[in-house]
Order: structure tokens, then sequence, then C-alpha cells
């Protein structure tokens, strides 16, 4: 499934903050959670879904640097505003929801599997 | 006597600082806005310490050598120091603690140590921003053996911060001091944190701009404006009315 395909199945709950411009052409791998950044940095697997609460500018960093295809910030957690600007510059998906962590990354799993 | 401070900047070294935050443009900020105590505390490293410390003996701004430790839980703890020399040595142990994963300058931004002349020198390989292998309730007695005292940083913000990522102020913490983002939570955090009745309260700029760096409005009581009397007397719990 692409990060389009997913983005068209997400019901009200989610709100999308930035899309990346591949998302027609990114396939998603699977849905990885975590909220330490130096975990996440060696453990986010490519083009995975990352749900997190940690919504600062090092998330879209790590994004970067793992390659995933998007980010979750659930819990309702803020994205800060050099985070938000940071994704748009980074071309980095940003998803936001206020589910908890698990009810988050069961629905995506649900959609992708 | 009372004296304004600022001792929670970040310079070009910190991925997050800005590049025009050369030490000499901070100490000259500083001087500037009439700040007398600042510390340049990067992200697990005190490379730029000492050209910041020639640059404050000339701008007359005393400069504290010090550093922004990320523990191993990701909580931000600002530590500072008596002289360079134990600045450095922490330094060096730190950089030994680091994650092996290297900056990814395009993703984070760039890590560059300047001298006082404003000279790139070099730039860091390592990502600082990053976890150490040292833990939040092992941070007082290291920085101890270095002669250096720990503050919480910015405790009361939703991450990277002692009351984010553990919950609560671990009862057997030995610090005296903590730093408080917004000064306003002041009442409220030691209502909820009873451990900070005893602690000295600070707020600082946690700057990564040089436009960011505080205006000359908070000020320590000092018997006199030097480090060691800064550090003794955050070192000591603090007492109500002292």
């Amino acid at each position: 499934m692409t990060l389009t395909e997913l983005i068209s199945k997400l019901d009200e709950r989610f709100t999308i903050i930035n899309l990346s411009d591949d998302a027609d052409q990114r396939q998603l791998s699977k849905v990885f959670c975590c909220d330490l950044l130096s975990f996440a940095m060696a453990r986010n697997p490519a083009d995975s879904v990352w749900v997190t609460v940690m919504g600062n500018v090092n998330t879209i960093g790590v994004m970067s640097l793992t390659d995933g295809a998007a980010v979750i910030i659930a819990e309702n957690a803020a994205i800060d505003e050099i985070a938000a600007k940071k994704a748009v510059e980074q071309n980095i998906a940003v998803i936001k929801t206020a589910l908890p962590v698990f009810e988050t990354a069961l629905t995506i799993h649900e959609l992708i599997k | 006597m009372k004296y304004s401070y600022d001792l929670h900047i970040h310079s070009c070294l910190s991925p997050c600082g800005s590049d025009d935050s050369l030490p000499s443009n901070i100490v000259g900020m500083a001087a500037l806005k009439g700040l007398d105590i600042i510390a340049v505390t990067d992200h697990n490293s005190c490379g730029n310490s000492r050209a910041v410390d020639k640059l404050g003996n000339e701008y007359g701004v005393l400069t504290v050598p010090g550093m922004e430790l990320t523990t191993a839980e990701e909580v931000h703890v600002v530590c500072l120091f008596h002289n360079i020399e134990s600045a450095e040595e922490f330094s060096e142990y730190v950089h030994s603690k680091l994650l092996p994963i290297e900056n990814n300058e395009a993703a984070f931004g760039k890590q560059q140590f300047a001298d006082e002349d404003d000279n790139i020198i070099k730039t860091e390989p390592l990502l600082l921003i990053n976890a150490t292998e040292i833990p939040f309730d092992g941070v007082y007695d290291i920085v101890k053996t270095y002669s250096g005292i720990m503050i919480p940083a910015h405790i009361d913000k939703s991450s990277t911060s002692v009351l984010s990522n553990m919950g609560f102020i671990p009862p057997d913490s030995k610090f005296s001091t903590a730093e408080i983002k917004h000064i306003g939570y002041k009442e409220r955090l030691i209502g909820e944190n009873p451990y900070l009745n005893d602690c000295n309260i600070i707020t600082n700029s946690d700057a990564h701009y040089l436009e960011d760096i505080n205006e000359p409005i908070n000020f320590l009581e000092l018997r006199e404006k030097s480090i060691d009397c800064l550090l003794d007397t955050f070192n000591k719990k603090y007492i109500k009315g002292r």
C-alpha cells in the first residue's frame, strides 16, 4: 500500500499536517512505535509509519535519517512550529491524531497489512 | 550583589544552534545586552568553551564553562564547571559515552567548533543531540568528580525534561538547582514536586539564535561575581529567606 492510499483510508480522527511529494510511490513497510529518539534513530525501519508522541524538530531529523514514510504524532501531542517548518523543508509526511499510541498503531497496522 | 545571568545558550556546535552563534557573537551580544554572567551549554560537548572563556575575559562578561548533557533517558541536564580544564575533561568523557551515530547535517544541522576569531576549526562527526549512555541517576556523582554541578534543564518542558521523560523527580536525586523554562509555572511546579522546595530555581533562554539570548531580566544574589561563588550557591540547598 502506498502512503497516498493509506491517507485516503484514514478517517476524521487523523489530520494531515504535511504530505511528502513521493506519497504516491512510497510503499509502506510496517508500523513502528517508539518515543526515545535515540532508539528510533537506530531502529525505525525504512518506509515505515512511525507512531510517537515526540513532536519536536529532532523527530523530523530522525525521519529524514531513517527514511521513514510518515510519522504520526499520537495522543494529541504538540508539534512545535520549528518541527512543522522543518517537515515542509525536508519533505516529511506528518500526521496527527488524538488516539493513543497503541490504537493509532493498530489502526494503521490493520489498514496496511 | 545582584547579577544578571543567562546560563543556557547554544553555540554553532549544537546541531540545532544557529551558524551565526559563534563564540564571539554570543559573548558580544551578552556584553551588549549588559548580562553579567553567561554559560554556553552545547549538547554533549564543551568544545567551544575555551573560545568563549577567552572572549569573556576580553568583554568583561563572566563565562561559566558548561554543557547540556543528554542522559540515557533523553533528559537534558545543564552541567556547569569551575574551569575550562574540568569542562574539557568531562566533555571527553561524555564523547566516549555518545551513541555511535554520525551527524547528518541536512537533517540535524552543522556541529562547528569555532575559535575566538570566528574561524571554524573543525566539525564534530558524531551526532551531539543524541542520548549518551549516562543515566539520570548517575549524573550528579559523575559531574561532581569533575568538580561540576548538575541543573536539570527546562523541567517544565513537555519533552527532554526530567518531568516529561521520567514522570517525576526521582526522590533520591541530589541536585540543588533546577531550571524552569516558564518562570510563571514556578509555584505550581513546586506544589506538584515537593523536592523543588529545597531547590534554587533559575530560568534561562536556551537560546539557539543570537536574538533569543535573554535581556538582563533575571538576577542572582551572589557575594561576588565569580564562578566559584556561583557554583557554591547552586550547590547548596535553597533556604527560604536566605
